[in-house]
């Protein structure tokens, strides 16, 4: 029977005297999502912040189960959807790891270009999101105009604009659009035109300054222990890029560098973010003009079976790192497969880097860790 | 001091608050700049890339003939059993039984667009087509038979 | 030449001559309440599809352009959806206040209206202290909003009404001191005096640094106490869902939302009136030919361009800076606004005593 005084009773324990708390989510417009936050306040002061999971659990691991090693590939690019390429790139590579592929020279830089682009696109929708969640809201179409051109270069050469599914094991579905070289060139100069004006509008604003700065302070030793990657990690100061640890494809043979900022705070993952759009754009000059001619796809055979053992690749998705880890029975599809999504463990520091902050805060800090739902849910 | 930092501090502020309403001011005043597209008066032109994977299709060429073989590659590499091939024989004029399709059933209700098939079909009889149009009332509409009614393979193809 | 004083006073005439005094009156009170009503009606249209205009050249994109040409009854037709909707009370809410709050919000507009000059000799009530009473009566819509946020019984509205009585009773103090500095220039709390002291300038030009501090002042503050972004911590989207009217639905929904425009229109037109002239037109010292091309525009025309400007200048903010958090907004009030006010009143007091503005 349903009995509304023992549920009041029950809901009146869940709140000390004095604490408010509050359901944000699953729908509310700064969780991009449907994550739910059982937020616990003081007045305006976060005492403790709950995240609770699953309204958008597809047991994509289990579903990857019953494909086989070339279909598995298309799931992953609906978990990270900002970063479908790098996530297909990262299964691609374990299955090329698994049965000793060759790759073609020409594929694995088409790779690390498309996967630099899929960067560059992520961070612009974060920052045009992240604007909006602290109140801004005309820079999201700045950013939108300059990921429009990522999304039409796609959209040439892989025929989608989010969910691209153009890499299969061993190399590229097909060959490159012919104006790809052209279109490509012509987002660098204009993304390097107009990245000034998200710095007028944004970065130097001494609102979004006084917002971000000191807010949500992740240290270190705290980033570690959370398992944080990507650029909330680099915020704190721990040095975590796949690309440079673990080169893989191309990395090791462009230079570029790896943002790092000591702060840790808000401000420090916003810039973060931002130097690494700037090196994406440079790691994309030295490669663009370089493409080697050859295959676009290695010989494979039809059926791909991965040798009876467990294999594990990582790679560095805009988030953060991303390892696909496979157990294979010897058949041609996985017998157990687990994702480390970036996304996962970033949520789980949330609780420790907003409590004694505001809510207004509690929008900067979610803001910059750049959280995906689907990629945290899978 | 105290009073020239303060004094700075304001003046920095209020600067950048200016230089951000100049950004804005910028576009307030430059409607060349807008590029938002004005999709439905705009569908006669629509500037579609020729890769864009919006549905599959089978090409029939003017003799109403495809080359599906109904082999069932892109059956077997659909991840999501979105076709279907129903085979059947044909008995040729000189009595030999050849196997061809009745139909190639594609339910785009389930279809994710991910091109597995496209690469799989040995004869590159289906394509993707660049058409996202898809809305239909009825659920029904979205399964479609690919081959169209009456056509045969194109002389030739095994 | 038709004025809208000419036609105001033929009208009195008419019902003078043909009423007794009494009756007469009353017929012009009503017909100042429709007149008052449908100005209403017509300022929500229009502000809030030139919002809707404003932030889409801004962000690079069209607006509404579908109903009508250019988009012109967007806001005619989304009036008509949010009339058809139903308005939702949700069960455990306060009924009566509830059901209160947006008529107060919406009183406090309508009430602010009457000494506005519209025109010249435009005005529904001339009282002799109406900048008092703006300043007074301005401060009532607090209510409003504490009443939809506490009677809604939604935890979001109550962050968002405390947040925005929190802020608007700080910055109702700005306001008001930049506005007496216009009074100490003026010496006159009558805003048809105020008007006419602005015979030979505005008081932007005439009143040196201490006006222009103040008109930045006073912007800012009704920026702040009609809860527009980047002060828009009452219903802060992205924070409180949509704070303080969360729960509110259709027609009430559209009372807040047709309020928040009103204020708008309400304080930019105080704005125009005290720092930019009200209805006079622009005039430079010496220049007689000018001045007399300036006289040819309507005085009507003059107040509303005035205040469209200054409409224009607070939606240009609202699309370019992002929120404040609810302290730094009150920092900004209490370690910014309120001590450099305070220093310009003492410096506008100076300058108004030694006789040094224009």
């Amino acid at each position: 029977m349903y009995n509304q005084t023992e549920i009041l009773k029950d809901t009146s324990e869940l709140g000390a005297e004095g604490e408010l708390v509050i359901n944000m989510g699953p729908q509310h417009p700064a969780t991009h999502g449907v994550l739910h936050l059982v937020v616990t306040l003081n007045g305006e002061t976060i005492k403790k912040i709950e995240p609770h999971l699953g309204y958008i659990h597809r047991s994509i691991e289990k579903m990857c189960e019953s494909l086989t090693y070339r279909q598995f590939i298309y799931v992953t690019s609906r978990m990270d959807y900002l970063s479908s390429h790098i996530n297909n790139l990262g299964c691609a590579l374990l299955v090329e790891k698994g049965m000793q592929i060759e790759v073609p020279d020409r594929a694995k830089v088409i790779r690390v270009i498309l996967s630099e682009l899929t960067r560059i696109a992520s961070h612009e929708l974060w920052l045009g999101a992240m604007a909006m969640d602290l109140g801004a809201f005309t820079p999201f179409f700045y950013a939108f105009r300059e990921r429009e051109m990522i999304t039409e270069i796609m959209e040439d050469t892989c025929g989608a604009r989010l969910t691209m599914n153009y890499i299969v094991p061993g190399g590229l579905m097909y060959d490159l659009h012919p104006d790809f070289q052209k279109k490509v060139k012509a987002f660098v100069k204009q993304f390097k035109a107009k990245v000034t004006e998200y710095e007028d509008l944004v970065t130097n604003n001494i609102i979004f300054q006084s917002r971000t700065k000191g807010v949500g302070i992740l240290s270190a030793e705290d980033a570690i222990s959370f398992g944080c990657t990507g650029p909330v990690a680099r915020a704190s100061g721990v040095s975590c890029d796949i690309r440079k640890i673990y080169p893989y494809e191309v990395y090791d043979k462009v230079s570029f560098n790896e943002i790092l900022d000591t702060a840790g705070d808000s401000f420090a993952r916003y810039m973060v973010r931002v130097k690494e759009m700037n090196e994406s754009i440079h790691i994309i000059e030295q490669l663009i003009d370089n493409i080697p001619d050859g295959d676009f796809v290695g010989k494979t055979k039809n059926v791909l079976k991965l040798p009876k053992g467990e294999f594990y690749t990582r790679v560095e998705t805009a988030r953060g790192e991303f390892g696909v880890f496979v157990v294979s029975e010897g058949g041609t599809t996985p017998h157990r497969i687990k994702f480390r999504s970036p996304g996962f463990s970033n949520l789980s520091a949330l609780n420790h880097m907003a409590v004694g902050s505001k809510i207004g805060d509690l929008m900067a800090t979610m803001g910059t860790l750049d959280l995906v739902i689907p990629d945290i849910d899978r | 001091m105290f009073l020239k930092e303060y004094i700075t501090e304001v003046y920095n502020g209020v600067s950048s608050l200016l230089k951000g309403m100049r950004k804005t001011g910028y576009y307030f005043v430059h409607p060349k700049e807008i590029i938002t597209e004005q999709y439905p008066d705009n569908r006669a032109h629509l500037n579609l890339a020729e890769r864009f994977k919006g549905e599959v299709i089978m090409p029939h060429d003017e003799n109403n003939e495809h080359t599906c073989t109904g082999c069932t590659a892109c059956e077997l590499a659909c991840p999501n059993g979105t076709i279907k091939v129903v085979t059947k024989f044909e008995v040729s004029p000189e009595g030999k039984k050849k196997k061809a399709i009745d139909a190639l059933v594609y339910r785009l209700e389930l279809c994710t667009m991910c091109n597995l098939c496209i690469v799989a079909c040995p004869s590159d009889a289906i394509k993707m087509a660049p058409n996202f149009e898809h809305s239909v009332f009825d659920r029904t509409k979205l399964t479609k038979v690919l081959n169209h009614p009456g056509s045969k393979i194109k002389e030739g193809i095994e | 030449m038709y004025s809208l004083e000419g036609i105001t006073k033929s009208i009195q005439d008419w019902l003078f001559l043909k009423f007794d005094p009494t009756l007469a009156l009353a017929i012009e009170c009503v017909i100042v309440i429709l007149l008052a009503i449908s100005l209403f009606a017509i300022l929500g249209l229009v502000l809030v599809l030139m919002e809707r205009k404003v932030a889409a050249h801004i962000q690079i994109r069209l607006g509404p352009n579908r109903v009508g040409p250019g988009g012109m009854f967007q806001t005619v037709a989304d009036t008509l959806k949010l009339i058809m909707k139903e308005g939702l009370t949700p069960d455990n809410a306060d009924k009566f206040l509830f059901n209160l709050a947006p008529f107060v919000v919406m009183m406090v507009g309508m009430l602010l209206l009457a000494p506005i000059a519209f025109a010249k000799n435009f005005q529904i009530w001339d009282i002799n202290i109406g900048v008092l009473y703006i300043s007074s009566v301005s401060s009532l819509s607090v209510i409003g909003i504490l009443m939809a946020g506490w009677a809604s019984n939604n935890k979001y509205s109550l962050l968002g009404a405390m947040r925005s009585g929190a802020q608007i009773v700080s910055y109702e103090l700005s306001a008001g001191f930049a506005v007496l500095t216009i009074v100490v220039f003026t010496g006159s709390l009558q805003i048809s005096e105020i008007v006419a002291s602005q015979q030979t300038g505005w008081w932007l030009f005439k009143g040196h640094i201490p006006a222009l501090i103040s008109f930045v002042l006073y912007i800012i503050a009704v920026t702040a106490e009609t809860n527009r972004a980047p002060f828009d911590l009452a219903e802060a989207e992205s924070e409180l869902t949509a704070g303080f009217h969360t729960e509110y639905s259709g027609m009430r929904f559209a009372l807040f939302f047709l309020a928040e425009y009103i204020n708008i229109f309400i304080v930019c037109a105080i704005g125009a009136t005290l720092f930019l002239g009200g209805w006079m037109p622009l005039h430079i010292g010496q220049w007689e030919s000018f001045n007399h091309i300036m006289d040819y525009i309507p005085s009507s025309v003059w107040f509303m361009g005035k205040t469209f400007f200054l409409i224009f200048l607070i939606m240009w903010f609202r699309w370019t800076f992002p929120r404040l958090r609810v302290d730094q907004l009150l920092n900004l009030e209490w370690k910014y606004l309120l001590p450099i006010s305070l220093f310009n009143l003492l410096l506008a007091t100076v300058i108004a005593i030694f006789g040094w503005h224009f």
